[in-house]
Formats: C-alpha cells, sequence, structure tokens
C-alpha cells in the first residue's frame, strides 16, 4: 500500500459504511492488501518497459513490482500466554510495487532532509525549545506507516517529526510550527513536540506518558468497531515507566487492538539500554503480551513484520509489543552532542553498514524498482521541499499575542 | 563538617542539558552516586525507603516538570509518614531535588514552577535559592533538616556563570527569609529566580519613583518565615508579590491571605500579586508569560498611588 496523506479521508472514517468493515475482517486478504496487488503476474521479475507513469524521470527499464526475500534475522519472536501462538511469525517474502517503494523512499528522503534543516533552523535560533531529531530511525517510520491503512490511529513521543510527515502533515507546516510560527500545523502552541494530524494524537513531551493514552485510543476503537488499530510508540528509556505496564496490562485483559512499538534506539538520552533496563529485550518486556523484534533499518521487514501485526490485531486477538531495532544518529536532542555516551566510530559504524536509506536504495536496485537517476531526483525533491519549508518558516508571522489566552476555557488577564 | 552515616544519592539519569552532578563521585564512589532508569514515581519511592531506615537519600528529578508521577508517593507516602507512625518511622533524610522554572525556552514541559502544588502538603518541606551560594548553604541545610525537603532549583541560572553579592564568608545554612534591602514604602516579596527580577523593579522604583522598596527573599516556602513578612508589612504597609507559577491558587495567594488577616490594620493599599497567567507554561508567548520587571515595577507604583 502506497503510503499516501490521511488528512484527506477527513472524519469519514468514524462512519464507515458497514461492508467496508466486513471486507477488514475477511480472514485471509485485508482490503488494503488487494489495492498493492501487481497488474503483473507475480513471478515477471524480468524487466520489461513498463508503462508506469514517471513524469519527471527519464523512462528506464524497471519492473512495476518485485518479490523480496528476507533473512531470517530480520525477526525473533517472543510467545505470550494471552491472544493467539504467533506461529512462524510474519513471513520473509513479500511484494512490493514500483509505486510503493518509491513512496516509501520518498518519504524517508523527506524526513531525513526536514531533520537536517531543523537542526539548521534551531542553530540559527530560529527554532528554539528543544529539538529531537530521528535521522537514522526513517525505515522504522516509513515502513511501519506503509503498513497501516487510513483510520488507523498513531500516537508516539517527542521523537515525532517523521511520524507527523508521514500522518499527512506537510514539510511546510511542520517547520513552521518549529519556528513557533502561527502557520504551523498547532499555530505556533506546540512546539517540535506537540504536532498534531488526523489519526495522530502527537507528539508528546512527557516520556511514557503518551502509552495508556495509546490504549485508551485502541480501546474506543474497539466500542465503536472501526476495525483500526491504535499504534502506541515509545521508546527504550519509556519501557521503564510504570504506566507502559499499566496500560500494557489494560490492553490484554481487554484484548484491545493496541500495537506497542518500542522505538529502541539503544540510547535513553544519555543511558544505553543495557545501563537503564535490567532486561534490554523489550519486545519481551509485555511478558504475557506476544511481542516481535525487528530489524528496524530494514524498510521492507518493517513494513512486513507491522503488517503481520496488524492483521493479528485486528483478527481480535488482542495486542502486540513490537520492538524496532534501530539508531539515532545525533544526540537525544540539540542540547546534547551525542558524543560522550557513545563513540563517534559507533555512530560512523551505524551510518556506514545500516544506513536506512542506503540500504532502501540498494534494495530498490537489486529488485529494479527504481533507478539512480530517480534516486538522486527524489533526493534532490526532498531537500528542495526541505529548503522551500525553510524559506515559509522564516517568512511566516508569529501567533498574535492574543493567542497566549486562546484554547484554554478560562484565564485571568489582569 | 557533618559527614552523613551513608550518603547515597540516586541519579536520574546523566546531566546532559545541565550538568550540575556527576554520574559518579569520586569522593563518594560510583556505589553512592548513580544513575537511575526513567522512573519518577521509582526514584521518589525508592528515596523514601532509604530515607526510612535511616540513610541519607538524595534523589534528583530532571525538570520538576516531571515530578508529577511520583505526586502520590510524596503526598502519601513522603509527607505522611512521621504523622502515622507516630514518629516510629520518618524520611528525614530524603530531600529531592529538581530544577523549576522558566529558561528562556523551554514551552511546556521544561518551565513549569511547582511549588505551589507541594507548599499545600503539610509534612514535607519546599525550599528555593535564589542563587548559586544561596543553593550550596540551603542544600546542604535541606539534607541535614530531619523532615523531607523539596528543593527546586532555578534552572535558569545553570547558565548563569557567576553571580555578584556572593557571600563567601560563611556558608548560610538558615532557612529562614532574608532581607536582601530595607526599605520603608513598600515590602516586596518572592523567592528563587524571581529575586533577580524583583531586585531590578526595586530598583526601578527607586530610581523612577523614588521609592524605598523592603526585598525579602523567602528562601523557604514550606513552612515560610510569616514573623519576618508580617513585620515587614506592618512598617510599610504595602506588599508586592511575585511568582513565576500562575496567579490562581499560587503560593501567592497564601502569602496574601496571611498577611492581610494579620496586617489587616497597618495595609494602606490592597496587597498586589504579580505571576504567570492562568494559562499552561506557553512556548513562543514566554515573554507575555513571565512576570517581567516591567509588571512588578507597575504592580509597586500602584500600591504607593493607591
Amino acid at each position: 500500500k502506497t503510503p499516501r496523506p490521511h488528512y484527506q479521508e477527513g472524519r469519514q472514517d468514524a462512519t464507515e459504511t458497514s461492508s467496508a468493515r466486513a471486507t477488514s475482517f475477511v480472514p485471509g486478504i485485508p482490503l488494503y492488501r488487494l489495492h498493492s496487488f501487481p497488474l503483473l503476474p507475480l513471478h515477471l521479475k524480468t524487466l520489461s518497459n513498463s508503462a508506469v507513469a514517471t513524469s519527471g524521470f527519464r523512462r528506464q527499464s524497471t519492473v512495476t513490482s518485485a518479490r523480496f526475500t528476507l533473512n531470517s534475522d530480520v525477526y525473533k519472536l517472543h510467545e505470550g500466554t494471552t491472544g493467539a501462538s504467533l506461529g512462524s511469525g510474519p513471513p520473509l517474502e513479500g511484494e512490493i510495487t514500483r509505486e510503493e517503494m518509491t513512496g516509501m523512499y520518498s518519504l524517508m528522503a523527506a524526513i531525513r532532509e526536514l531533520e537536517t534543516k531543523a537542526g539548521d533552523l534551531y542553530l540559527e535560533k530560529i527554532i528554539r525549545g528543544f529539538l529531537h531529531r530521528c535521522n537514522g530511525q526513517e525505515a522504522s517510520i516509513v515502513g511501519l506507516e506503509s503498513a497501516l491503512t487510513p483510520g488507523d490511529e498513531l500516537i508516539t513521543a517527542y521523537r515525532c517529526h517523521g511520524y507527523t510527515h508521514t500522518r499527512g502533515v506537510s514539510v511546510k507546516e511542520i517547520m513552521a510550527e518549529l519556528a513557533g510560527k502561527a502557520t504551523g500545523c498547532s499555530k505556533g502552541k506546540g512546539g517540535s513536540m506537540h504536532l498534531y494530524g488526523p489519526h495522530y494524537y502527537g507528539g508528546n513531551g512527557i516520556v511514557g506518558a503518551q502509552v495508556p493514552l495509546g490504549a485508551g485510543i485502541a480501546f474506543t476503537n474497539k466500542y465503536n468497531e472501526t476495525g483500526k488499530i491504535c499504534v502506541t510508540l515509545y521508546g527504550d528509556g519509556a519501557a521503564n515507566q510504570g504506566q507502559v505496564f499499566e496500560a500494557y496490562n489494560m490492553a490484554a485483559l481487554w484484548k484491545l487492538p493496541c500495537l506497542f512499538v518500542c522505538e529502541n534506539n539503544l540510547y535513553g538520552m544519555g543511558t544505553s539500554s543495557t545501563r537503564s533496563s535490567a532486561c534490554p529485550e523489550y519486545y519481551t518486556r509485555g511478558h504475557y503480551i506476544p511481542g516481535i523484534w525487528v530489524d528496524g533499518q530494514n524498510v521492507l521487514a518493517v513494513r512486513t513484520a507491522t503488517q503481520w501485526c496488524a492483521d493479528y490485531i485486528r483478527a481480535g486477538n488482542g495486542p502486540l509489543v513490537m520492538e524496532q531495532f534501530t539508531y539515532r544518529y545525533y544526540g537525544h536532542s540539540m542540547s546534547d552532542p551525542g558524543k560522550s555516551y557513545r563513540s563517534a566510530t559507533e555512530v560512523k559504524g551505524v551510518r556506514e553498514t545500516r544506513d536506512p536509506l542506503k540500504k532502501c536504495e540498494e534494495l530498490a536496485l537489486e529488485l529494479n524498482l527504481m533507478t539512480s537517476d530517480e534516486i538522486k531526483a527524489i533526493k534532490k525533491d526532498a531537500a528542495k521541499t526541505a529548503e522551500e519549508a525553510v524559506e515559509f518558516a522564516h517568512s511566516s508571522p508569529h501567533p498574535p499575542p492574543a493567542d497566549l489566552y486562546a484554547h484554554i476555557w478560562w484565564s485571568r488577564t489582569k | 563538617m557533618y559527614v552523613p552515616h551513608t550518603f547515597i544519592e540516586c541519579k536520574y539519569g546523566p546531566e546532559l542539558v545541565v550538568t550540575c552532578t556527576f554520574r559518579s563521585s569520586p569522593v563518594a564512589g560510583s556505589n553512592r552516586v548513580f544513575n537511575t532508569p526513567l522512573s519518577e514515581q521509582g526514584i521518589v519511592g525508592f528515596g523514601i525507603g532509604l530515607a526510612t531506615q535511616g540513610s541519607t537519600a538524595i534523589a534528583e528529578i530532571q525538570f520538576a516538570d516531571y515530578i508529577h508521577p511520583a505526586f502520590d508517593q510524596v503526598v502519601n507516602e513522603a509527607a505522611k509518614y512521621r504523622y502515622r507512625s507516630a514518629s516510629h518511622y520518618h524520611c528525614g533524610p530524603l530531600t529531592v531535588r529538581a530544577p523549576y522554572g522558566a529558561v528562556g525556552h523551554g514551552g511546556h514541559y521544561h518551565s513549569q514552577s511547582v511549588e505551589g502544588f507541594y507548599a499545600h502538603v503539610p509534612g514535607i518541606k519546599v525550599v528555593i535559592p535564589r542563587g548559586p551560594s544561596q543553593a550550596k548553604g540551603l542544600l546542604l541545610a535541606s539534607i541535614r533538616d530531619q523532615n523531607p525537603v523539596f528543593f527546586f532549583e532555578p534552572k535558569w541560572l545553570y547558565q548563569a556563570a557567576g553571580e555578584r553579592h556572593t557571600q563567601l564568608a560563611s556558608l548560610c545554612t538558615c532557612m529562614q527569609s532574608l532581607s536582601l534591602s530595607a526599605g520603608s514604602d513598600v515590602t516586596v516579596l518572592g523567592y528563587g529566580s524571581q529575586i533577580q527580577i524583583l531586585r531590578q523593579a526595586c530598583e526601578m522604583a527607586q530610581s523612577e519613583l523614588g521609592v524605598s522598596c523592603e526585598l525579602i527573599d523567602l528562601r523557604t516556602i514550606l513552612p515560610w518565615d510569616e514573623d519576618t513578612v508580617i513585620q515587614s508589612v506592618c512598617k510599610t504597609g504595602r506588599l508586592v508579590v511575585s511568582h513565576e507559577a500562575p496567579l490562581t491558587a499560587g503560593f501567592g495567594a497564601e502569602l496574601a491571605a496571611t498577611v492581610q488577616a494579620e496586617c489587616f490594620n497597618h495595609l494602606e493599599a490592597p496587597i498586589q500579586r504579580v505571576c504567570g497567567w492562568d494559562t499552561p507554561f506557553p512556548l513562543i508567548f514566554e515573554p507575555f508569560y513571565i512576570p517581567n520587571k516591567v509588571r512588578c515595577f507597575d504592580a509597586i507604583r500602584t500600591v504607593v498611588d493607591y
């Protein structure tokens, strides 16, 4: 399924027709998968001059879709005691179309550029406050998002710019919000940690606080029989918060359609996961809730795992805990150079051997889904969009002073 | 020099933004100064347990904004231990430190003033220093105090390179309030980082209105030094209170209510409170939100002109 802006759906999802709901529970092939079936027979992996529209790109010999195989080490499973058995887990083979691959890579490139430019704006003091960047985690973000359906809910912590974009908010609006301008997605009142969008509940500053919220959102979806799931993200640092375990218990007891996702980038601020957690295998921390570990730097692995988890949850089996094993290149925030608690060699090593964008490019080229010219064009485009967003942020006005009292029920203005 | 029997400091993660404690002290050793996971409720509860069996526990919460998960531990355990056990047990050796207050760009979750919530809890003490040398003395006094103390440090001052009016002579460990300037016209009352602002407002009042202000730094919020304040207001007849925390039910309300009850016949003007507005601490609107020197000066002028 090609990730696309969800904001166009508006509030329609809450009133889906009963036929759409019924279809989504058909065992076997979920509705969204039908859209991604290729036009060409599945076995066709040979070169073909496909008629796929590639406006702006030079026509190259690529296929419209390809089958891919993943190494068995991209997943690890934890059988819980609630819900159904995991069986053999997500498949190691899958199908991906050219459109889907291009879409995912474009999003990843857009996020990379957005975060890089946001850092520059912070150094210019246009963006102030706190800025937590996700460079290095793009595959985890985009792979997960690409497996969701319109109307699925998502809530995350403060390293949220990537998800804000995949949830449908434009790079321009994000950059303006980071700069505290009135044209930002939260009208300048939220800043980096409080970005919102349709079916996207932020952007949260307090570590772990968003997890019980996610369980509650999942409960509403179950109660209203929307057939949607809530993806509730948190980091390796937050995994030790008591409220996370409270949410686990409620979700398992009531079989809530909640996918708990631990973004393990190995460091909670400056403390490594092995120094903060008695058990750093976060996918097992749900204990009775089954869990799955996935290589977060491989966008196809994350996508396949998320599709599989979503199917499991939608079938009514209750929650799952997914751990995305990923990495962040920058420090915790702009106040943290990220050098005092990890070596430069380590960071360089990940950049060279496990960079999510590089990995995605390799996959796309290997599967003949994209050409290197197209890849270059996408990167250029992403840089241009981010540059325009910077201009937009610069030139937008600040919110009016009266907004200090806006969006709150009462205040004494004396 | 007081050397605690066991000196254990529970530290909440490494300090990245403000480096004020070391990961492991060369003096105390890493089994006495250590980092903890991200679990505020756990950290405070852990500290209460340590303190109850007699160890000196100094727990650190990275920002006061994050202390709220520990609220139950503070209110229901730390504050009530001595009272409910008739002093069989208490967690007096517990001190909890947290940076508080505006820092210029902290937004909703790195700027909060929480002293109002904790001032409302009988059984604990709340101490707020105005500067580095005060912080040193007051922290030592808080550690020695046989009641659980919540020590809120103005995080804004972590970035200050130095301090004027440094008292190097003796380590002031007295927790009572301190008059910073003797005056005859208006009593100006505050604590913590707000003292720097109030000092400037008092100087403005002196130079522009010829008003002599008596500036008092409360230093300890709970219990607060009523005698000094009442004595001062009975002398001047006018009071301006200021704090960054929101106006409604802020600590200034307690100060104003007590002073009007004790000094009613001496008051020449209604008591002025210059505080943060009743909104969450904003992001981009911080300059409009905080009670700056101009607003404080205006309040001084109001009581003088009344």
